[in-house]
């Protein structure tokens, strides 16, 4: 069980219509790989977040698919097109079913 | 049956490394495996996509990898030499604003760090490169 998951992401507060922005977004998790061994010499089992996406306005921008092999605190950086002012939706799913979300508003002039 | 010094040699060199390489040519026929899943055995252009990763990498737990393939709807990560090839997949949106993702990754050793993008044609793409790692990141 993953303990003080803690999502961060960063975003430009404004932007010009059309642009493409920077989105960079990082999650405090262990990852734990199901490939180490403990103190006991037992394997750890698995614990990893499997699945992470982002929305702008409802518009999907990324959807990752992700195995053990991703860093502890798994941080990604692509980019999005903004028309509009809106917000991101950024959603995290972890193998023990819980969901974490995070949200950001961006300006557009 | 007679047996040349040489062949007595091969044999003993392919028994040490199915005895000592076992995870490494499980890896082979799972690197394909995990490729032939995403591309259905099609073949792929080396051309337009570009896989950035260091030369040597310091700490095989953070691995930072970038990947980029102008118009690709999806691109997969792959690591030819950890337990489990599958690193992790890019699905792109209407709304991306390129086709350019970075993230870190762990890496057991010393291999080949793989990209395939598929394109909306339903061509293929990949690009390879080989990254050295001091200190294995899978906790052995």
């Amino acid at each position: 069980m993953a303990e003080n998951v803690v999502p961060r992401v960063r975003v430009p507060r404004d932007a010009s219509a059309g642009e493409a922005v920077s989105v960079r977004t990082l999650i405090s998790h262990p990852m734990e790989s199901g490939q180490r061994r403990g103190s006991d010499g037992n394997t750890i089992p698995r614990s990893i977040i499997n699945r992470f996406t982002c929305e702008f306005n409802g518009e999907l921008v990324i959807d990752v698919t992700i195995e053990p092999a991703v860093s502890t605190n798994p941080y990604f950086q692509f980019d999005a097109t903004v028309n509009e002012t809106g917000t991101f939706a950024f959603t995290w799913y972890d193998d023990d079913g819980s969901v974490y979300t995070e949200s950001a508003d961006i300006t557009v002039a | 049956m007679t047996q040349t010094r040489r062949q007595f040699v091969g044999t003993g060199l392919a028994v040490a490394a199915a005895f000592f390489g076992l995870p490494h040519i499980a890896n082979a026929a799972q690197l394909e495996e995990a490729i032939a899943a995403f591309t259905g055995g099609a073949d792929m252009a080396g051309d337009g996509i570009t896989l950035i990763a260091p030369e040597i990498a310091e700490n095989g737990n953070t691995v930072p990898i970038e990947v980029d393939a102008p118009g690709a709807e999806a691109i997969m990560l792959l690591a030819a030499g950890n337990p489990q090839a599958d690193v992790c997949t890019f699905n792109f949106g209407p709304a991306a604003g390129s086709r350019l993702a970075s993230t870190r990754i762990r890496l057991a050793g010393e291999q080949e760090v793989v990209a395939i993008a598929r394109m909306p044609d339903g061509s293929f793409k990949q690009a390879r490169q080989n990254v050295r790692v001091t200190i294995g990141g899978c906790g052995g």
